[in-house]
């Protein structure tokens, strides 16, 4: 424990990424503590992965500006750190007068945040802009610099920067206990690890209340809203070129439409507070309020197109903004907290607010001359084209065996997941899309633990789905007596 | 990149894509094949167990051995076999077609054709397709890939474990796992009756004590990191009886829920599809809404036994050895599935041969009847023993019971059940 | 003694009612006289092809799958597939090729359903 950490990042999630990946910039030494086996694998990873278009919060909150500033700033970023994003724009469509006020409002904080592009539509110019929408459509709200990514590999990509430049990443490092000692926290992991930092950050997401009681610092409460949402196959008619979303309710900003920026279609979310921090389960009556609900929007989404379906959970807390400043009560221990949506969106501008912050509280910063915001873009079989494969595969067979044939997923793609840490089901499977088409692993799963295997030295009966007890296989055919049984 | 010149190029080298070629070969057209996995045989090679070839070898044999006498066939001939081999595309062209396809031994593959047979077989229906609720624990395992785990791997997916679906493969699996000395809590099955063929439920199910539920659904999946528990809630009138659900503790849930055809090529190249079977719709001779394109084996619609994708498969050889000697430009007439059956296959016939027609019913009888309406005018009735959904109906009608017929351009043949 | 079997002879599936009384078989229930065959064959000694995988030594597999040449009484089946998980098979191996001779002494062998070059 001979090294002490200049800040100390609770949480690996899009915040907490985009904030060690900001830091990553400066002579720190840095580290980014991840409770799960992966990062991205809580809150981030199934998020609905909309880049707002600046209009749902009026100008006086922090959201609002730091979504305004955030959505700016993905060109540049989708440049450096090669995730799919699509800037395709979000409608929002109103069916009475009564939504067509509301969206009013949406156009008037759109006005006041100064987001771009940003017009009232009547129904004509709504079905000229997105032809797949319900025809009822009275009218609505278009926002050009809205769009979509696919959040879990903006998260892998926020890491994988921070750490060529630096941070060092420690999943299954839990914070249990901290200990604060000659101006330095001690940090305590439930499995007996500790480490020491001057600043900490606490970006724990659904956690970040639990961390803040562990460091003495402020008192609140994450509530947890649930958000179920369904995956449809690339083939599904319902397939639109604009984010759709409805007229907002005052709970959330309802239930959408999603083009993904993989050319697969989302529908939802839901919005259910629930008590339990793990509750990931689906539900019968939610499925059938998304469908409705979002036919109302697109009369072509069809519950024929289900992939799959899968639920997040967003770290709500009292009040309506985001929780981002120092702790009045320790010191050096900064609070980024209730980043529910468009924290997202928000996640860049949020990392250097809260680098504003660190400096304002006293941490000296000065910038690395050697940082190097690129990482390298691992070539898709899937976006290349039939020269660029040729090639690729003469240098790399691997780029000829085709692992995941619903996503066209090499296996030169796999071991590069593998090779970047990600060693579990799910961690190739966000990284690569391997498994996420419409077989759902079917074909390929047991071809994608060879390669983990091989590429990590692990047993099949060492891989696991995400990390913890979420064991694949456990023995071998002939392990089990069969005589005593009957 | 390397440019390959045949008459055909067979996608899928399983059950159906031999079959096929082996019959192109025989009409002495140049062919190929390409299959995405190492080995020809495809599913078969999974499905240790026996009882297939009684109609194709007049035997009872193990999968792994059918698909060998296949593939031994194709290994005597001098067709080309391209293994470890993906089809992304099949591009028109005036004359014939281009098909691109990578491997990393030959990189790209241009495949310069006259026809196109598409053999790509099915794939299984999983979770999502059937809205289970519940946590998303590992340990959801399609029954196909649990059958790879065990068959081919020698692993064990779960020690504890409940099915899904009362088909074939899923009692198949009931007694795979039990062999393997995993315990089969139970088989849940949606309808009101069993999906599987009988001798599989005396043999899988009876012979282990497995507890079968018909008219059963899995309502919730529990456990967080690994599979924990189910439960099971009765149906009554199609409805879910939520009191008397029951749970059962297991750490594994195999689902074998049905099959699709895997025709994501097919689609691309503009080729219409059935609703019904989600195979390609296909005239008398198997051929696609695109011309010099054909389609046979469970890419067309899914079959239950090996047996007739074999049989369905040389048929659709011949059809496109027909085709490469211009001899099927014939007048086709529609042909229209009616009461009491889901589908049937080829959607066109001919006047001037024998046609044979695959079909499946919607009803479960000991006795039951096909008729046959051409326009509206009875044209014959065939009886049928025990009928039910999970069983596959052939039917050959023949080129003199169209003798007297009156056929003219819009001409409609219509088959239907009666029980 | 009376058991309730399922007539596998055909798809219908007779639920068949087996009785024996002293050296006395009925079966009862069934629509045809394969049922009573198989009524009679299911009570007195039931029997089971068996399929099943070996370990084998190769690069292109690690399983091969095998069958046994005929039915094997049920009472031998867990025996047997303990014995056949534990045997290790070294390639090349034929199709047909004997895995296990005349396992305890039935007379029945146990043979390779796939033929694995070296």
């Amino acid at each position: 424990m001979a090294d002490i950490y200049d800040v100390a990042i609770i949480g690996a999630g899009v915040i907490g990424s985009a904030i060690a990946r900001k830091l990553s910039s400066y002579n720190l030494k840095t580290a980014l503590l991840e409770k799960e086996c992966d990062v991205s694998f809580g809150v981030s990873k199934a998020n609905s992965g909309i880049i707002h278009g600046g209009f749902h919060h009026d100008s006086a909150t922090l959201k609002s500006r730091l979504e305004v500033k955030g959505n700016l700033m993905f060109d540049q970023l989708k440049d450096e750190l090669h995730f799919p994003f699509n800037r395709c724009g979000i409608l929002v469509a109103a069916f009475s007068g009564d939504e067509m006020r509301t969206v009013e409002k949406l156009y008037q904080n759109g006005l006041g945040n100064k987001a771009i592009g940003i017009e009232l539509c009547n129904h004509e110019r709504m079905i000229s802009l997105e032809p797949k929408l319900n025809r009822d459509v009275v009218g609505g709200l278009y926002a050009p610099g809205g769009g979509i990514i696919e959040p879990y590999r903006f998260v892998f990509s926020l890491v994988e920067s921070a750490k060529k430049n630096g941070v060092e990443v420690l999943t299954k490092f839990e914070v249990a206990e901290s200990e604060e000692k000659n101006d330095c926290y001690i940090l305590k992991s439930a499995d007996g690890r500790s480490l020491k930092a001057k600043w900490v950050v606490n970006a724990a997401g659904l956690y970040s209340d639990e961390i803040s009681r562990i460091f003495g610092a402020e008192s609140f409460t994450i509530t947890p809203r649930k958000g179920e949402e369904f995956l449809l196959d690339r083939n599904a008619t319902a397939y639109t070129s604009k984010v759709i979303f409805p007229a907002p309710s005052h709970v959330s900003k309802g239930m959408l439409v999603i083009p993904t920026a993989e050319g697969t279609t989302m529908v939802g979310p839901t919005a259910q507070m629930v008590d339990d921090k793990q509750d990931a389960s689906t539900s019968k009556a939610n499925f059938q309020a998304i469908f409705s609900s979002a036919r109302r929007l697109v009369p072509a989404v069809s519950e024929r197109d289900i992939i799959t379906s899968f639920t997040g959970l967003r770290p709500t807390m009292e009040g309506d903004d985001f929780y981002i400043e120092a702790s009045k009560i320790k010191p050096r221990f900064i609070q980024v907290a209730g980043i529910q949506s468009p924290g997202l969106t928000a996640a860049p501008a949020i990392a250097d607010y809260v680098k504003d912050i660190l400096k304002v509280e006293g941490l000296a910063l000065s910038e690395k001359p050697d940082f190097d915001p690129y990482i390298e873009d691992v070539p898709r079989f899937r976006n290349s084209s039939k020269e660029e494969l040729d090639a690729l595969i003469a240098e790399n067979p691997a780029y000829g065996e085709v692992i995941c044939r619903c996503e066209n997923i090499s296996e030169a793609e796999i071991v590069a997941a593998v090779r970047q840490g990600h060693d579990t089901l799910d961690g190739v499977k966000f990284y690569t899309r391997a498994m996420m088409g419409r077989c759902q692993g079917g074909f390929c799963t047991h071809k994608i633990m060879k390669i983990i295997c091989r590429e990590t030295g692990k047993s099949m009966d060492e891989l696991t789905k995400r990390g913890g007890g979420s064991w694949l296989v456990h023995k071998k055919v002939g392990d089990y007596a069969l005589e005593d049984r009957a | 990149m390397k440019t390959i010149e045949k008459d055909v190029l067979v996608i899928g080298g399983g059950s159906a894509g031999m079959a096929a070629a082996a019959e192109i070969r025989e009409r002495n057209h140049s062919v190929a094949i390409v299959e995405r996995d190492n080995i020809l045989g495809g599913i078969l090679n999974q499905c240790i167990h026996n009882g297939f070839g009684l109609h194709r070898f007049k035997e009872e044999l193990t999968g792994p051995e059918y698909a060998e006498r296949y593939a031994e066939i194709i290994e005597a001939s001098d067709m080309e076999v391209f293994t470890g081999t993906t089809v992304t595309e099949i591009e028109k062209r005036d004359e014939g077609k281009t098909v691109y396809a990578y491997s990393a031994r030959h990189g790209m593959l241009v495949f310069q054709v006259k026809a196109v047979v598409l053999a790509m077989g099915c794939r299984e229906r999983n979770r999502g397709n059937i809205g289970t609720p519940g946590t998303r624990p590992a340990g959801v395992y399609t029954a196909g890939l649990a059958q790879r785990l065990v068959n081919m791997e020698g692993l064990m997916p779960g020690s504890k474990c409940v099915i899904v679906g009362s088909g074939d493969i899923g009692l198949i699996m009931a007694r795979r796992m039990s062999w393997v000395g995993a315990d089969v809590k139970a088989v849940v099955e949606i309808q009101p009756y069993p999906a599987g063929l009988t001798r599989n439920i005396v043999q899988c199910l009876n012979d282990f004590n497995i507890p079968l539920h018909l008219s059963h659904v899995v309502s919730k999946i529990h456990g967080k990191d690994r599979v924990e528990g189910i439960d099971i809630t009765p149906l009554r009138d199609g409805i879910e009886v939520t009191e008397e659900t029951f749970h059962i503790e297991c750490d594994t849930l195999l689902l074998s829920v049905g099959l699709i055809p895997d025709n994501e090529i097919a689609r691309k190249a503009g080729i219409d599809i059935n609703r019904e079977t989600n195979g390609p719709l296909v005239d008398s001779s198997l051929m696609t809404s695109v011309e010099g394109i054909f389609a046979c084996g469970n890419v067309l619609h899914v079959h239950d036994l090996v047996d007739y994708v074999s049989e369905e498969s040389h048929r659709c050889g011949a059809f496109v050895s027909d085709y490469l000697e211009h001899q099927s430009e014939t007048k086709q007439f529609k042909m229209v599935s009616g009461s009491n059956l889901k589908y049937v296959i080829p959607n066109q016939f001919r006047a001037d041969r024998d046609n044979h027609f695959y079909m499946r019913s919607l009803i479960v009888r000991n006795h039951a009847e096909l008729v046959l309406t051409l326009d509206g005018k009875e044209l014959g009735r065939k009886k049928l023993r025990h009928i039910q959904p999970s069983e596959m109906i052939s039917f050959t009608l023949k080129e003199k019971d169209l003798d007297k017929a009156a056929l003219d351009d819009n001409s409609t043949l219509e088959i239907s059940l009666v029980g | 003694m009376t058991k309730e079997l399922i007539c596998i002879s055909c798809p219908i599936g007779c639920h068949l009612e087996v009785t024996q009384k002293g050296d006395e078989i009925t079966v009862r229930n069934n629509k045809c006289s394969r049922g009573e065959i198989y009524g009679k064959e299911e009570l007195l000694a039931p029997k089971r092809v068996v399929t099943a995988t070996c370990p084998v030594k190769s690069d292109l597999m690690l399983r091969i799958p095998v069958k046994t040449t005929e039915a094997i009484p049920v009472e031998l089946i867990n025996r047997l597939l303990e014995e056949l998980y534990k045997r290790e098979v070294s390639a090349p191996v034929r199709r047909g090729d004997i895995i296990l001779e005349n396992f305890m002494d039935s007379g029945i062998d146990v043979v390779s359903t796939k033929t694995l070059s070296g």
